[in-house]
Parts: C-alpha cells; structure tokens; sequence
C-alpha cells in the first residue's frame, strides 16, 4: 500500500503513442518527497545538460505535490517541470487550480511527456483508461475556451483541463498553461507544451488517495483550521500592505487599494516610481471599475480561502483572476484606467502568456521604439496610445508576427536579436529571467541574495516569511514577535528586532551577510517543502504568519505518508532536493558569474558587501567559491552519485573544497 | 395514538457563498471510509460541488436516495439570469449518471448525516466549511408513535450495534437493488 503519493508516474511517448504506468520504486518519496522533489531526481537521471528546451528529449512533467489530494487544506498544485527555452535551464513553474488532486484521484502521481507528437493532440487520463486524441480542431483557440471544448466534447463536466493557447502553441518563450483559476506561468513551460504539440491535458479521476494515520491526520487538521479561522477573524496589522494582511496568496482583489504596490513598484519597462500617483480620485475610480469587474470570489481545491475572482466585465468574455495581474499590464502600460486591465488580461489568458514576463516585454518593445530602434516600419498598424500599443503588440507576440517575432523569445534574447544597442533595454533580468518591477534606493542582503541564488528565478516565489521591510518602532516590532509562532528559532526573531529602517542595524550592512543567509536559507527551505508536498505558497512560505510552518509540516507530511519525520529530517530532505537542483544547474554552467542581480536593481549598491554576501551565503549551503555544492555536503545529503558526476565533469575539483571557500 | 418527539437533521445551502473548494467533498470521502480517515476521494462523496465556474454556478447537493429508474433529465431553469441544469439540481442516485454511485461497488451512496456514535455536532461537511455556505439544524418535530416502528426501531437498533450503521445501511441498500432488480 502506498501512502498520500500514489506510487504510479504515467508514461508518455508522443512520437510512438506509447502509453505506459510505471510503478515508482517507494525509496524515491523517502528520499525526495513528491512534486518538485521527485522531479529534479527525474531531470538528473533522464534529461543530461547538453539537452535543450525544444529537443525531444527534454521532458516535460506535470506533477501533483506529494499531499495533494490528502484533507490537507491548500495542497492543490500542480508542478510542470521541464527545461526552460529561456534560460535552458531546469525550470518548474506551478499552478493551484484542481488538476493535481484529480491526477492523483486518477491513480499517478506524474505525467512524464517525451518527444513531440507528430500533429496537435490532447491527452484525456481517465483513470486507467488514456488516449492522445486529435487537437487539430483546437489549433488557435484560447487556452481558456479550451479547457470548457474539452469538458464538452468528452462529456466530462467534472475533467480538469489544462491548455496552452496560441502562445503556447507558436512556442513564445513566456507562454503558460492555464487551468480553471490558475496558470503555470514562468519560464515557458507552455512553450514546450506546444513545441509537443500537446494542446492540453483533461483528467477525471475516481480512486483513493490513501493517508497513513487518518486520525492523527485529522487532529493536525483541527489545529489548523482554528489557526485559519483566528487568522482570518484577525489580519495581520501594522504591515506594508493591507492585501498581505490575510492567509492565502495576497488578497489582490478583495481590496482596492493599491498604494504600496502603485508608489513602489516601478512603471513602464522598470523605469520610473511614481511616489505619488495614489490619490483618492484613483481610489475612487478603481473602486468602481474593480468592484463592477468581480462576480465571485472562489477558492482552488480543498482550501476556504478566496484568492480567486471570476471576472465579468461589460462585453468580456469571463475569465479568473491571478494575482498579481491585477497590476502588471496597467504598470507597464503606463496608463490610470483599471478598465484596461480587465480587458488586457482576457486577451493575455486566452493567448496564455506570463502576467510577470509578457507586460514588461511590451513595454520593452515600446521602449525601442521611442528610442528609434523599432522603426515606423516596424511599428506600421500599431495604435498611438498607450493601451492600444499595449493590445497591438500582445497580438504581434501571441502570432509571432512580425518584431512579435523577437519580443516573443523574452527581453533578453529578444535585445541581442534586434541589436542596435538593444542591449540595454534588458536592464531587468538575472539569468535571462524578467524580474519583478522594483526598483529601490538601498541594497538589501535579503532580497540580494533571493535574487540571485535562488533555482526558482522569481522572487516572489522565494520571499516570504520573513518581513519584507524593518519596523519603525520597538512597540511595532514587539507586536509582530509576539505571536510569532512560525519563526524556526529565537535567533530569527531577534535579528528582526534588531533591524531598524534607518540609521544603525539597516540595510545593507545590517541584517549581516551570517544573518541574511540564515534567513534566506529558511524561507528557501519553505519553498522547498511547498513545492514537493504541492503546497500553495499562500498558505506557508509566501505568507506572513502562514498556517503552515517549520513547526507542523513534518507531522502532516508523516501522518498522510506513515514515514517519522521531524524537522531535521524533512530538513535534510529538502535541502537534499535544493542541492541536487543546484549541481543540475551547474551542470548548466551556473556558477557564481550569474548569480547577480541587474545594475540598476538598487540605487546603492555596495560591490564588496555584495561579494561577502555571496561567499557567506555560499559557506553557509556546503557550496564553493563558484556556488557548486561541496563534495563534503553531497556526501551529508546522500548525493554522492552527484558529485562523482560533477568531479567526472571538470565541475567539482576533487579536493579543491576547502581552498576555495 | 401517541406522540413521540424526534430530531430532524437539515442543512440549508447558502450557494451564494460557495467558492467551489470541494474541501466539503474530501471532509466527506475521509469520514465515510474504513478505516474513519484512511482515504480520501471525492468520487465517494455523498456531497457534491455542482461547478461551472466561468457561469458563475457553484452549489453543493447531498446524496438522496437511490432511484432505480433514470430519467432525461433534460429541462433546465434560468434563475437570476443563470441557466441550470435540471439534472444537477437532482440529488438520486440514479442509473443515467455516476453521481452518487461508489465508483467500486456500484452501490448507491446516501447523505446519512454523518450518524456515529458518540455522535458528531454536526456533519462534517458542514464543520469543514467555514464559509457558512452549509448551515445544520437540528429541530424536534411531533410524530405519531406507531408500535410496529419502534419494534422494528428496536430490531435497527440492535442490527446498528452490532454491525455499525453504515454496514447496516449499504446492506438495506444492496436488499433494496436486489429487490428491484
């Protein structure tokens, strides 16, 4: 009997139409977890570094979390691995929704896509019972309308579908897989999808998801709901942003006001703040347009909180709401009308294209175009105002016509095809990776140190727990320490209470380069844990005061699995997996030259320190100068298959360890 | 004939607040199965999420009883501007469709109100939604008190101890199926 994972991967040869469950050795759970975990095992075994995003042999893997479909709240995700045609490197970009339960309902735990089907298909998982069923009828059409033709075709008002739309199919770097409220959007893993010519993927599922120790389960269960109820009846206060406030991912649409996110974040391609654009008249004419866009709000699977929204606009066709999204095209787009956003994204969700990567891309493109690098010929067709640039332009890329042509390969690939000093355009990338638009005065160790390590490339999918900004007073501080139960140790708590705005123990200096690496190290390992288990990061590691913490993961994950974990062992289980991602990707050819973050990223900025922080942080994981794991800390975690590998490949010298840190 | 008091058990449904999480439909498939919280699968659920999201139609329906013969089904209502499917209102285990039917044994599934013994406060669909979409009642109601039933109330009873009530139910079920067949 296996426990919360279902102990089958399902098969998937595209070019043959071999279809084959393959029962999974159960050490591999003991060793990785499930989700994320069990997929870098799989990329190492399976996938060798000279492989590209769009060569056959590159997988792509669609992965339930090792506690989705078990009663615990929020464990919903669904995890599509593959090789990045970004930034050919391992990329994992995930999504909540319903698609993962129903997998694992339908007996696997992971669908492993190889090769490229010979014309567009579709996959339908019922069960025992699957087929590669011809797409060619849904070439073109939206990634959203998509999942509903499925439903209906196949008569299944109960399949879970997801799709790739145009994007995805003409293989824009950028492009996502969208299902029911949710996307993986990062790093083109909805490039690759279509690069299969895989149009989508609908499941139904009717079989058991066993838990180890039911009772046990449910207790732990009982704990939290009250810790969700007292949460939910208490929001957080005194923090930067009311839509933080709450647990689940940030409340985005349940509250209007934008203030933070308007006046901090940067506009246009990451050019200007606008320190004052939030002004009662915004207020009021957001407050209008937002609340006429909202019918519902609505949840992912088995999680009370509402995170989501169906969107109803005028003559729009309906769609949910992500996140963050609200804002990034608005911003980007450099124009005040909500209204805008609500229209943009139908477009940009139906097309199926990233809400982070695709608003900074065009106005990228509008940048060129100013400075005269996109001529007039370029540009020849393409509205004058802002917002119908904005529109033209998602059209050119989704088609790949035209400069959607390069625009569509990302801002960094895109400035080195176009030439004529394109080049610095890119001014918001690490490691080829669009980032968040945020540009701030005063370097901060933390974020320093998220931004360039981190195996995820996106920091708002490795920050989390630990305050983003110093509080300005004792009592503030107290106040946030005080029930501060998901912090791991006392340590953590007083380097917060001894970190001020200003003046002595602020950024960069303070929290110390030993600080910054402590905290930055347990906030990754939150991650971790979220994206193996299949945990909405709304619920742990990117939450404020989560309901789930260092201190009650292991008994969830040894009740739903019947294994005996405690928080040093799920520890060493996720660091196992982090360092087996880091030596993949060094096998990439990452080493500490890209681990930094764009010039521009802080006003001030402190090279030394910046170097410190890096070999400190280094230190601190058993890695080298050049970032790569020691042999010595492979050997800690059961990897020495993974240095031998590395040593065999000139990346790891032999005994060179200790010289170089 | 003689009055005797009962508790009636309902649930009244607040649609408008559903937000299509499900989580009553794993509360659900986790307290019905044997071991008490061994599984979890929503296919087994006496409780159901109708969903068509981008309709904006979610609400949850109960197993009712089992129904040998199915029906069309094929009539819908608009309400409020949203058109519904006369077959999702329906809460029958029926032979048209697989809703409330264990995807195993084939058997009917029913709404038992989470009867155990000692017995919960309420169902536990309704105590894992915390967005009050599901709200229990429990009110007494006068009925006539019959001999026959209480005799064969008793006989229940000592069947129920014995064997649990679920065993007793899916027996009464399986006698129902061969019967009609």
């Amino acid at each position: 009997m296996r426990y919360a994972e279902t102990g089958y991967y399902l098969e998937i040869d595209l070019a043959t139409g071999n279809i084959e469950k393959v029962e999974t050795d159960p050490k591999l759970m003991e060793q990785h977890l499930g989700g994320l975990g069990t997929d870098v095992k799989l990329f190492w075994d399976r996938v060798p570094p000279e492989v590209k995003a769009f060569d056959p042999e590159n997988i792509l893997v669609f992965s339930a979390g090792l506690l989705c479909g078990t009663p615990a709240w929020g464990t919903n995700r669904t995890i599509c691995s593959t090789i990045s045609p970004q930034t050919n490197l391992l990329a994992y970009p995930m999504m909540g929704g319903f698609w993962a339960p129903e997998l694992k309902f339908a007996g696997y735990d992971k669908v492993i896509l190889r090769n490229k089907a010979p014309q567009l298909v579709y996959i339908w998982i019922h069960n025992d019972k699957v087929e590669i069923r011809d797409a060619t009828h849904l070439k073109g059409k939206g990634a959203v309308e998509t999942q509903e033709l499925i439903r209906q075709e196949l008569n299944e008002p109960d399949a879970q579908v997801a799709a790739i739309g145009l994007a995805g199919e003409n293989r824009v770097f950028f492009a996502s897989i969208e299902q029911s409220r949710s996307s993986a959007s990062r790093l083109g893993s909805g490039a690759v999808m279509g690069d299969k010519n895989v149009k989508a993927i609908a499941v139904r599922g009717t079989k058991d998801v066993n838990i180890a120790r039911g009772e046990e389960f449910m207790q732990h269960m009982e704990e939290l709901k009250k810790f969700v109820l007292h949460r939910n009846e208490n929001p957080l206060k005194g923090i930067e942003m009311v839509i933080h406030s709450g647990v689940g991912s940030p409340q985005a649409m349940r509250h209007v006001d934008e203030q933070w996110h308007t006046t901090g974040f940067s506009w246009g391609n990451a050019r200007v703040r606008r320190k004052n654009f939030w002004t009662e008249e915004i207020y009021d004419n957001w407050s209008k347009s937002h609340w006429s866009a909202v019918k519902r709000f609505i949840s992912c699977f088995n999680c009370p909180q509402q995170c989501g929204t169906l969107i109803s606009f005028q003559d729009v066709p309906r769609y949910m709401m992500k996140c963050f999204s609200k804002l990034s095209y608005l911003l980007a787009c450099q124009t005040e009308n909500m209204d805008f956003t609500w229209r943009i994204l139908h477009k940009a969700f139906e097309y199926g294209v990233d809400s982070f990567t695709t608003p900074q891309v065009l106005a990228f493109a509008v940048e060129l175009y100013e400075a005269g690098i996109f001529t007039e010929a370029d540009f020849k067709g393409c509205p004058k105002d802002n917002e119908g640039r904005f529109f033209w332009l998602l059209d050119k890329v989704a088609h790949r016509d035209g400069i959607g042509d390069y625009l569509a390969d990302g801002i960094y690939w895109a400035a080195r095809r176009i030439g004529k000093g394109a080049e610095a355009f890119d001014h918001n990338t690490i490691k080829k990776h669009e980032q968040m638009v945020v540009k701030l005065a005063m370097l901060d160790p933390i974020y320093f140190l998220m931004y360039t390590t981190n195996e995820k490339l996106s920091v708002t999918q490795m920050e989390g727990n630990f305050p983003q900004t110093a509080k300005g007073t004792p009592e503030l501080k107290e106040m946030w320490v005080r029930d501060w139960i998901q912090a791991p140790n006392e340590k953590i708590k007083e380097y917060f209470m001894g970190w001020n705005p200003r003046g002595e123990g602020s950024n960069p200096y303070y929290p110390t380069p030993q600080m910054s690496s402590e905290i930055v190290d347990w906030m990754e390992m939150l991650h971790n844990i979220d994206d193996a288990i299949g945990l909405c990061a709304g619920m742990g590691s990117f939450c404020y005061k989560p309901a789930y913490h260092v201190h009650n993961y292991h008994k969830f994950i040894s009740a739903a699995t019947g294994m005996d974990l405690d928080k040093d062992s799920l520890k060493k289980i996720v660091n196992r997996n982090r360092n087996l991602h880091r030596a993949y990707h060094n096998m990439r050819g990452i080493t500490r030259k890209d681990e930094k973050p764009p010039e521009d990223h802080w006003r001030h900025r402190f090279p030394e320190l910046e170097e410190e922080l890096l070999t400190t942080y280094y230190k601190y994981k058993g890695w080298n100068y050049d970032g790569i794991p020691t042999k010595e800390r492979l050997h800690e975690l059961d990897l020495d298959y993974v240095a031998e590998e590395l040593i065999k490949r000139g990346i790891l010298k032999d005994g060179e360890d200790e010289k170089n840190s | 004939m003689a009055k005797m008091k009962k508790i009636v058990k309902t649930i009244t449904v607040d649609a408008d607040r559903c937000n299509g999480c499900r989580a009553c439909e794993v509360a659900c498939s986790a307290f019905h199965a044997t071991p008490k919280y061994s599984i979890v699968n929503p296919a087994r659920s006496r409780i159901k999420v109708i969903t068509y999201r981008l309709d904006d139609i979610f609400f949850p329906i109960f197993a009712g009883a089992y129904t040998k013969a199915g029906c069309e089904g094929r009539d819908s209502y608009i309400i409020d501007g949203k058109e519904y499917r006369e077959c999702d209102f329906c809460r029958a285990s029926c032979p048209t469709r697989n809703r409330f039917t264990d995807p195993d044994s084939g058997l009917p599934l029913r709404c038992d109100m989470c009867e155990s013994d000692p017995p919960l406060e309420k169902p536990k669909c309704v105590e894992v939604c915390i967005n009050d979409v599901l709200i229990y009642e429990e009110r007494e109601e006068e009925v006539e008190e019959g001999e026959p039933i209480e005799s064969i109330e008793i006989g229940v009873k000592a069947l129920v101890d014995k064997h649990g009530l679920n065993e007793v139910i899916e027996t009464v079920e399986r006698v129902q199926l061969s019967k009609k067949a």
